[in-house]
């Protein structure tokens, strides 16, 4: 395997992980964490494409990679926010016991 | 690809699943920090030096601690007693190996990937800084924009909330 099939494979499973963790997790901060996860398994892309790319002269994938990590930043403290406020409302960030949109 | 960057991959991963299995919840914020420096690591190894201390700077100092404090905030160590996951969480594991693995097959057998590996490029951060001021200086003041509201919302949304009478 080349070096950027390895670090694109390496990168999936990565995926994967935040994935399963995201769907099969009861409580909303895990599974904010398993997005964290699939955000990084998705910077690593960006940086394993500038390193292997025809044009790794050019800073276009390191770029990318620094404004993916701050969108990532603002992501996660909403996301808290949203979940604390959750936690006072209802007292619980048990993601099943959050149903009363269930039709 | 060398033996360090399959020991920063390997602990990536283990960090990553970890993060995802463990009982406790402060265990799994540790497991995520270990997984976000390894993460660091591997772009390190791969030339990207700005990105990788940007990632422990943002990620280990910043969203770790953060996500520390929200699990302190709202307190629910989860009991014994009750089930770790989601009911239908079969599907969920099938979901995520599928992609998974359809994903690491389309990459393997992609034409892409095997392009010749060009020489480890220099980046220097001072060309990294003289793009960011130069060429996307709109999209570095649109984040500074971002952040800040997304600042300002995150306090709104957690503010305390006056009884209702």
């Amino acid at each position: 395997m080349s070096p950027l099939a390895q670090c694109l494979s390496f990168s999936c499973l990565l995926f994967g992980v935040g994935l399963a963790g995201a769907l099969t997790r009861r409580n909303a901060i895990l599974v904010l964490v398993g997005i964290e996860l699939m955000l990084n398994a998705a910077n690593l892309n960006f940086i394993a494409f500038w390193r292997f790319g025809p044009h790794p002269e050019q800073l276009t994938g390191i770029l990318f990679a620094i404004f993916s990590i701050g969108i990532a930043a603002a992501e996660t403290a909403v996301g808290l926010a949203l979940i604390i406020t959750i936690y006072r409302h209802r007292g619980s960030t048990n993601l099943d016991d959050l149903t009363s949109l269930k039709g | 690809m060398g033996t360090a960057f399959c020991i920063a991959a390997l602990l990536t991963l283990l960090g990553g699943v970890g993060s995802m299995c463990f009982r406790n919840l402060v265990h799994c914020a540790f497991a995520l920090a270990v997984s976000f420096v390894g993460l660091a690591a591997c772009y390190l190894l791969l030339g990207a030096e700005f990105v990788g201390f940007a990632q422990v700077l943002v990620y280990v100092g910043a969203v770790a601690i953060l996500i520390v404090i929200a699990m302190l905030l709202t307190r629910n160590i989860e009991s014994k007693h009750e089930p770790l996951v989601a009911g239908g969480w079969v599907m969920g594991v099938c979901v995520a190996v599928l992609a998974s693995g359809s994903l690491i097959l389309c990459v393997v057998n992609s034409s892409v990937v095997q392009g010749p590996v060009s020489a480890r490029p220099t980046m220097s951060t001072r060309a990294l800084g003289e793009q960011l001021m130069g060429d996307y200086v709109m999209a570095l003041e649109g984040i500074g924009l971002l952040l800040t509201a997304s600042l300002i919302g995150a306090v709104v949304i957690a503010l305390r909330e006056k009884e209702e009478r």
